[in-house]
């Protein structure tokens, strides 16, 4: 094909290639409901934008100069009635987004343990999420399965349909855990934790990232996130498990070290202990170097210009 | 390197030869070609021995319409290196697939999409809406000058010595990686030990500081220096969003000032505000400078909604429809902006109902918008539509802002947000709204109040171009990164794994060297301009039919501006006198009181860089000298009584003659 076909086609292809788009078709239902409120919305602001777009064009032509037939009136600027309008139809159609904004900022809320694993689908009584403690690592992802005893690194399965519950901090940068396919992002901050409860409802491999600059490897901060059948999943967790690996103290410390495109690591045992001195930034350090022990004294101590134990009425 | 690193050199501080990049080809052959610009523009002064005329006529100026225009070529400079930085990203971004990784390591990459946010946003944005400002306001409300004029010359070389300052970091040690709003951890002594982090905070204080004081002199000149008659229900809308403006700047610039002064005592001193050890906090800083981030947004779009609400009124030969729910739209815009910040983050996990809250008065801020494009269109609506190039981009604008519009209430639903937060999606909705309204409106106005500035009209051909090229190339550009935002690609990535993707860089990229046709074409313009100036000259001060004060002095305006002051009893003051057939006054001339130059500003923004410079070098001899001079000259100035001088009445009836015998040329 020549050059300039190829080029011509590009449009096309492009076009092709958004219907397939990840956040138009996604595969979570966390994803679904918010792929769902970006369609509402631009439907309903589509009531004003289009016929503005055309009044824009047909005023412009229609009162161009040299149409000396069109009414010219160039004191008229003011129509209580149109006025109205203009105020008006914003005014309905913000409210109405409005309602919906307020709403899901509640129901989608990424701290909210979910009630529907899908549309008319709840969350059978008595289902326990599944709690994956996550690392963002300069510059790859850590994965911490507490109730399993396994960990991995830019690895993460999980069964479809089943509740997720990540808890998440960072290392030393801030990053954002981000698989688009089954729910939107949350930050990682050093010394904080986070938490996003998500679910998948269809097998499959899906793209996870860092989706907040970090540095020079975060290009490459990526993972593959499997959506695993129960029996599947069993079976991962079994490998994962056979690997023989120990992620402890000195396996984190030297997973800290930054690096671009890590490849997977899989942990069979795991230092129960690992995940809460990452978060109080203390792995490998002595106890009065966590952050827990640094509010602790200054709570207790306070240094003469502010006293925060001393009550302030 | 922390400032108790050993080993500093007693002259050099850290600096070292190893920090001179000339091994990088790229910036090498840059360095040659500024150089030779350089030479080329040092010599050429020296030979047509113009460097006594710069120095009084230009840099010591505290004319108001010579600082505007000084703003807004240092813009139109800083343009073309905003849009080289763009080029190159769109470039890398095309090439590194399947295992490429393009031709920018992150190194580089990482500096040169910081610079470009940071070069668009505070010295192409922003000295572009400061200089129409300049230009524009004192003119429109039948003022002489400005309220306080060393401090208008002061708060552009502040500016101009912020821009120099991040231009030099492309030459000796490196820029910011991390980022144009620069947040910690990432910025942080632990994470960004080298000078770029430095070189951002610097510029950013500096120039910072420079709008600060730019702002205060035009508030308190729009409060103080209108002309009789003209109360604020008649003022120009460009006036009003000015007003509105520089109210923003005044209340928001210090919080930018606050979050990047402690997070340099972080960096200079071992402090730990933004740490996450010892007390400090991160977060702290993401909303102190968001707090300043999004009324920054407001202080950019409102003067090109001003420009657009002017050029609309002036093309469609029609008042403005609306203008009071134009102010109260442009007030509310003002109020709101400040209760938006916590939308560039909601996925930092506030809670909902904070969530909610934001997300509310973001979708609130539609409102006020929305009405300010239906008394646009209503403008245009039983008018007579001129499709002079000013008006090209206002039609065009409004196609194009509507959907930046539409984008920006997707993002401010919260739970919505988390998908496309961070996202491709996001910039390119702000690229639609920062080209689409700003940059539109912005060479609208140099298109619009060009003839009022030189005394010719810009050549509309070349213009129409730009309009075409500009208007088509940001959709071939945009269009595709929206795709790719809703494939979940992120910002900021210099290398994809995903093949699929590779095809929307490249439209991508084709875009963007439409755009900079686009660029090329509006240079063009004004060199076939200048050229043809006298084919393009216009004597009568009024070539468009324009409707405000500033139509009604010559082109370009005397230093006084006006040498009666005028009478205003109408909205469009200018027409309304036309209307009512105005007469110029022939004689009775009276001496004009006028400010003096001044070289205090430019020797004070001079030693501040020499200042800045030398703190992120740790050269602490060459800080405490520049300091020390610092003090010397900025108090020395409060002892210089001899601020002003009159322009005597034998000198203003001659001008005045001059342009009697021009008006009657005109027949």
């Amino acid at each position: 094909m020549k050059p300039i076909r190829i080029i011509a086609l590009l449009p096309l292809m492009a076009i092709l290639g958004a219907c397939n788009a990840v956040m138009l078709h996604p595969s979570g239902d966390v994803a679904v409901q918010q792929r769902d409120l970006l369609l509402y919305a631009t439907e309903l602001m589509c009531i004003v934008i289009v016929p503005v777009v055309f009044l824009t064009a047909f005023f412009a032509w229609h009162y161009r100069h040299t149409n000396t037939k069109a009414r010219y009136e160039p004191h008229w600027h003011h129509s209580t009635l149109l006025e109205l309008v203009i105020w008006g139809v914003p005014v309905m159609i913000i409210i109405t987004i409005g309602m919906e904004t307020w709403k899901t900022a509640h129901t989608l809320d990424p701290y909210r343990q979910l009630t529907r694993i899908a549309p008319d689908q709840p969350v059978p009584p008595g289902t326990k999420p599944l709690v994956v403690q996550t690392v963002a690592l300069d510059w790859k992802w850590l994965f911490i399965y507490p109730e399993l005893g396994i960990a991995t690194v830019n690895d993460l399965a999980a069964p479809v349909n089943q509740p997720i519950e990540f808890r998440i901090t960072a290392d030393r940068v801030q990053n954002a855990l981000d698989i688009p396919a089954m729910a939107g992002m949350v930050y990682a901050y050093p010394g904080m934790e986070t938490e996003l409860h998500a679910v998948i409802n269809k097998p499959g491999n899906y793209m996870g990232q860092s989706s907040r600059f970090s540095g020079a490897g975060f290009s490459k901060m990526h993972f593959v996130f499997h959506g695993l059948s129960n029996a599947d999943f069993d079976k991962w967790v079994a490998d994962v498990k056979a690997s023989g690996e120990t992620l402890d103290s000195a396996a984190y410390l030297k997973l800290a070290i930054p690096s671009a495109g890590e490849p997977v690591h899989r942990y069979g045992t795991v230092d129960p202990q690992l995940y809460s001195t990452a978060l109080d930034q203390c792995v490998g350090k002595s106890s009065n170097e966590c952050l827990s022990t640094q509010r602790a004294n200054d709570a207790k101590k306070g240094n003469g210009l502010c006293r925060p134990n001393v009550a302030s009425n | 390197m922390s400032p108790d690193t050993p080993h500093l050199d007693p002259i050099f501080g850290r600096l070292t030869l190893g920090d001179i990049p000339y091994h990088e080809p790229i910036l090498l052959i840059t360095f040659a070609v500024v150089a030779l610009v350089g030479l080329a523009a040092v010599g050429a002064l020296t030979y047509f021995r113009l460097w006594g005329y710069l120095w009084r006529e230009w840099i010591t100026t505290v004319d108001h319409k010579r600082i505007g225009i000084m703003y807004v070529v240092l813009a139109i400079i800083m343009l073309v290196r905003g849009l080289a930085d763009a080029i190159m990203m769109r470039l890398q971004q095309a090439m590194a697939f399947n295992g490429s990784e393009g031709y920018l390591p992150p190194h580089h990459y990482d500096q040169i999409f910081t610079a470009h946010g940071v070069i668009m946003i505070f010295f192409v944005a922003t000295p572009l809406i400061v200089g129409m400002m300049n230009f524009v306001v004192p003119l429109q409300i039948g003022a002489r000058d400005v309220s306080f004029p060393y401090l208008n010359n002061l708060g552009f070389w502040l500016t101009a010595v912020a821009a120099i300052l991040v231009n030099i970091s492309l030459f000796v040690g490196e820029f910011s990686q991390a980022g144009w709003v620069g947040e910690p951890p990432l910025t942080g002594l632990a994470a960004s030990p080298g000078v770029g982090v430095d070189y951002y905070l610097w510029a950013l204080q500096i120039s910072g500081i420079g709008t600060t004081i730019g702002a205060i002199n035009l508030v308190a000149t729009i409060f103080k220096m209108r002309a009789p008659g003209m109360n604020l229900m008649k003022m120009p809308v460009f006036t009003w969003t000015s007003l509105c403006v520089n109210a923003l700047i005044v209340i928001s610039f210090p919080f930018l000032t606050i979050s990047i002064t402690l997070l340099t005592l972080d960096r200079l001193f071992g402090m730990h505000f933004f740490t996450t050890e010892l007390g400090g906090n991160p977060m702290a800083y993401v909303n102190l400078v968001w707090i300043w981030g999004h009324p920054e947004v407001y202080i950019l779009i409102l003067p090109a909604f001003g420009v657009y609400s002017e050029v609309a009124a002036t093309f469609c030969g029609k008042r403005l429809f609306g203008y009071t729910s134009m102010v109260y739209a442009t007030v509310s815009i003002t109020v709101l902006g400040f209760l938006v910040w916590l939308h560039h983050f909601f996925t930092m996990g506030s809670g909902a109902n904070i969530n909610a809250f934001f997300g509310l008065m973001t979708a609130l801020i539609a409102i006020p918008t929305g009405v300010k494009v239906y008394n646009w269109l209503f403008t245009m609506y039983r008018g007579r539509v001129r499709f002079d190039v000013p008006m090209l981009w206002t039609i065009s604008f409004m196609l194009t802002f509507l959907l930046g519009g539409l984008t920006g209430v997707l993002c401010s639903i919260p739970a919505a947000d988390f998908q496309i937060h961070n996202s491709l999606f996001v910039v390119a909705h702000f690229h639609n709204v920062a080209i689409g309204a700003i940059v539109f409106a912005m060479l609208a106005a140099i298109d619009y109040w060009f003839p009022k500035a030189f005394g010719f009209k810009l050549e509309p051909f070349w213009g129409k171009l730009s309009v075409a090229f500009w208007t088509v190339g940001f959709f071939i550009a945009f269009l595709p990164i929206y795709i790719a935002g809703f494939m979940g690609v992120t910002r900021r990535t210099q290398s994809f794994d995903d093949p699929s993707l590779q095809i929307y860089f490249v439209i991508a990229a084709i875009g963007g060297f439409v755009i900079l046709l686009g660029v090329v074409f509006f240079l063009i313009q004004l060199f076939v301009s200048i050229v043809n100036r006298e084919k393009l000259r216009d004597t009568t001060g009024d070539p468009w039919g324009g409707r405000t004060l500033e139509w009604a002095t010559s082109s370009p305006p005397p230093a006084y501006n006006f040498a009666f002051t005028p009478l205003v009893h109408d909205i469009d003051a200018w027409t309304d006198m036309k209307e009512r057939g105005y007469r110029r006054p022939l004689d009775g001339f009276k001496a004009i009181h006028m400010p003096s130059n001044t070289s205090t500003g430019i020797f004070l923004s001079v030693l501040l860089l020499a200042f800045s410079f030398a703190v992120i070098w740790f050269m602490w001899w060459l800080a405490a000298l520049s300091f020390a001079l610092m003090l010397v000259i900025g108090i020395g100035h409060t002892f210089n009584y001899n601020r002003s001088f009159h322009i005597p009445a034998d000198v203003v009836a001659r001008t005045e003659g001059e342009r009697t015998r021009l008006l009657a040329q005109q027949g």
